[in-house]
């Protein structure tokens, strides 16, 4: 398959902070790429230098083969949908899609049928002479898209474009730019904080921190086998305990003096480190002795209804550590109380040891 | 209600008066009669209605200039220099305008004239043998206007190119457009309420100013408000010079109103 991006060793420094910090990555044609970290680790810093508002401080930018670096905005063959979307006020939607089109020049009568149907794939039939001021937040958003998409670029940059949304539409945005992706078969590069978002819509997201890259994997296996503890706290809901090695084997004990037999995803632990176990990796009501299984009990705190994601707080053994753990929507669980106590167990692999 | 009061006191009341005092005309025995005599006067002398024109003209070439001049100085102040000097700048560029535009023409005076300090410097230099008179002419004059003006254009050109966000100029960048597409199809449209708020003061403080082109116009640049005066001081024609200043009223207004037309602008929305 054909890599849209190709990028190496790339760093943009400002001053003495080091924004974004050796960063390789590779992005395959037609791919939904997502680029997840928490505020300030440099994302923002990352795009502008592919979209060519940044010049990097060192590295290099190939975009379906062709170096990138020194060559201007407008003259690469990606497009960045802007946080802020950036319609221009004094435009319609009609005007607004059709202003990089203009600048291709393309005849009146191409101009109108490419907006015409770029519009009809947004679901914005029709909407050509209406004022970008009195659109809605999620039309906005799609007119935003269809300004870049039709001008039909190798890559199509998104800047925390659901960022504005509320709740409830940003849900049905994610899934609908998934479709348009796919039915586009343009390369996405997706930014985001929100790691539902990057989970959901992504084919590859690269977790980032500090302004390097921590893992570049699947969704699927970044929320299975996360390979660094930043991994393992940012991507998904998780329990996290701070431990000490006490047996190279793989047993650790907790700072609140549990011992947990452990997966060592760090092969180099010296003494201190840190377990993460998945609310849903805990099993409740099981008792037995099985050689792969941690056991403990559970003092059930508080029951944090939510639908199918009811969860429940509870404390472990006889500490004050207080857990999470995923209550099944099965019959078998219905009875559980607050201040009632249950044994729990958990397989070991499912507890990740982190340095 | 007061405003209502203030703007009827100050403005209507005394521009009714300005009519009425417009169509009368003292006939050949010396009795006032209604006439539009006053305003006859006006085109039956040639002097009076070229005057008229050059003014327009000239004015709308000073706001023309203004621009040209400013949006350069607004565009740097607000989009490339760095927040922390954008303050201090904008107070250098104020600076001058805290004196009054009596001392700012006279030092531009003291600057040009035969025995000037420009004239100084480049006898000293050897590039010319005698002092030129750069003083009391059309080029003169204009470049003083146009430096009077010069406030009244930057401040609302700097509110609405701030008002403007980066963003926009990037997403037209990134959607192919050149700098000077960008120019003219972004940044130009966006600020039109600030120009064209900008640019209407600007010609108006032209067309009405009389210090400037008095002091810094030659024999030839005569300015319609100078006539006005004259009228109402130097040939206690008060009647005369009441039509005369009516007839700037309308000519501004005229021309203001084309302006809007031509780059399909509205008024209200350029002043609020
Ligand atoms: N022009 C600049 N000069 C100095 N520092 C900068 C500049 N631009 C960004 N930074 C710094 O670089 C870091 C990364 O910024 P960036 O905007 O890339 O973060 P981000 O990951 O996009 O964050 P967010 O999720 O909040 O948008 C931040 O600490 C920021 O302060
Ligand atoms: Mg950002």
């Amino acid at each position: 398959m054909n890599q849209s991006l190709v990028i190496e060793s790339l760093k943009k420094s400002f001053g003495d902070f080091k924004a974004v910090d050796g960063i390789d990555f590779y992005v395959e044609e037609g791919k939904f790429f997502s680029i997840l970290g928490p505020s300030g680790c440099g994302k923002t810093t990352l795009l502008r230098m592919i979209a060519g508002f940044l010049e990097p401080s060192s590295g290099s930018i190939r975009i379906c083969g062709d170096e990138m670096i020194g060559i201007s905005p407008n003259k690469r063959p990606v497009n960045l949908v802007f946080q802020n979307l950036a319609l221009f006020p004094m435009m319609d939607v009609g005007e607004n899609i059709a202003f990089g089109l203009k600048r291709q020049n393309f005849s009146k009568k191409e101009i109108e049928e490419k907006v015409k149907n770029i519009l009809e794939k947004v679901h914005l039939t029709g909407y050509e002479r209406k004022n970008v001021s009195n659109l809605s937040g999620g039309q906005k958003q799609r007119v935003a898209i269809a300004r870049s998409l039709v001008l039909e670029p190798s890559i199509l940059l998104l800047d925390e474009p659901l960022g504005a949304l509320d709740l409830k539409l940003r849900e049905q945005m994610k899934i609908e730019l998934k479709k348009l992706q796919n039915e586009f078969g343009t390369t996405f590069i997706y930014i985001t904080h929100d790691q539902s978002e990057a989970l959901v819509m992504s084919d590859k997201v690269a977790v980032m921190n500090n302004g390097k890259f921590e893992q570049i994997d699947t969704p699927k296996n970044l929320y299975a086998n996360p390979k660094t503890s930043f991994v393992a706290n940012f991507v998904g809901e998780t329990n996290k305990f701070e431990a000490k090695l006490i047996d190279d084997a793989g047993v650790v004990k907790t700072k609140e003096g549990i011992d947990f037999r452990v997966n060592l995803i760090d092969k180099n632990i010296k003494k201190d480190c840190f377990v993460f176990i998945r609310p849903e990796a805990i099993v409740m009501m099981v008792e037995g002795n099985m050689e792969d299984m941690n056991y403990f009990d559970l003092s059930i705190k508080t029951i944090l209804f939510d639908g199918s994601n009811t969860k429940v707080l509870a404390t472990l053994n006889d500490t004050e550590h207080e857990i999470m753990v995923s209550l099944p929507q099965n019959r078998k669980f219905a009875h559980i109380k607050e201040g009632e106590v249950i044994s729990a167990g958990v397989h070991i692999s499912d507890c990740k040891c982190y340095e | 209600m007061p405003i209502f009061l203030w703007l009827f006191l100050l403005i209507v009341l005394p521009h009714i008066e300005l009519f009425l005092m417009s169509l009368k005309y003292e006939n050949d025995m010396g009795d006032m009669v209604w006439s539009l005599q006053n305003y006859g006067e006006f085109f039956a002398e040639e002097i009076y209605w070229l005057t008229f024109i050059r003014v327009a003209l000239y004015s709308i070439l000073v706001t023309f200039l203004t621009f040209v001049i400013t949006f350069p100085i607004a565009f740097y102040i607000t989009k490339i220099v760095s927040v922390k000097y954008k303050g201090f700048l904008i107070i250098l560029l104020l600076m001058p305008f805290w004196v009054s535009e009596l001392v700012r023409v006279y030092g531009w005076m003291i600057l040009l004239r035969e025995s000037g300090v420009i004239n100084y410097f480049l006898q000293a230099l050897g590039l010319i043998d005698k002092p030129i008179e750069m003083l009391y002419n059309d080029v003169s004059m204009i470049m003083g206007l146009v430096y009077t003006s010069m406030l009244f254009m930057v401040v609302p050109l700097i509110s609405s190119l701030d008002g403007m966000d980066d963003s926009y100029i990037e997403a037209a960048h990134d959607l192919g457009a050149s700098k000077i597409v960008i120019f003219f199809k972004i940044v130009i449209p966006y600020t039109a309420p600030g120009i064209v708020s900008g640019s209407i003061v600007v010609f108006m403080l032209t067309l009405g100013n009389y210090l400037t082109p008095n002091l810094m116009g030659g024999k030839n640049s005569l300015w319609f408000t100078e006539q006005i005066y004259n009228q109402f001081i130097a040939s206690f024609n008060w009647n005369q010079g009441a039509a005369f200043g009516f007839l700037l009223l309308i000519l501004s207004s005229f021309i203001i109103w084309l302006g809007l037309k031509l780059t399909k602008q509205n008024l209200t929305k350029a002043l609020s």
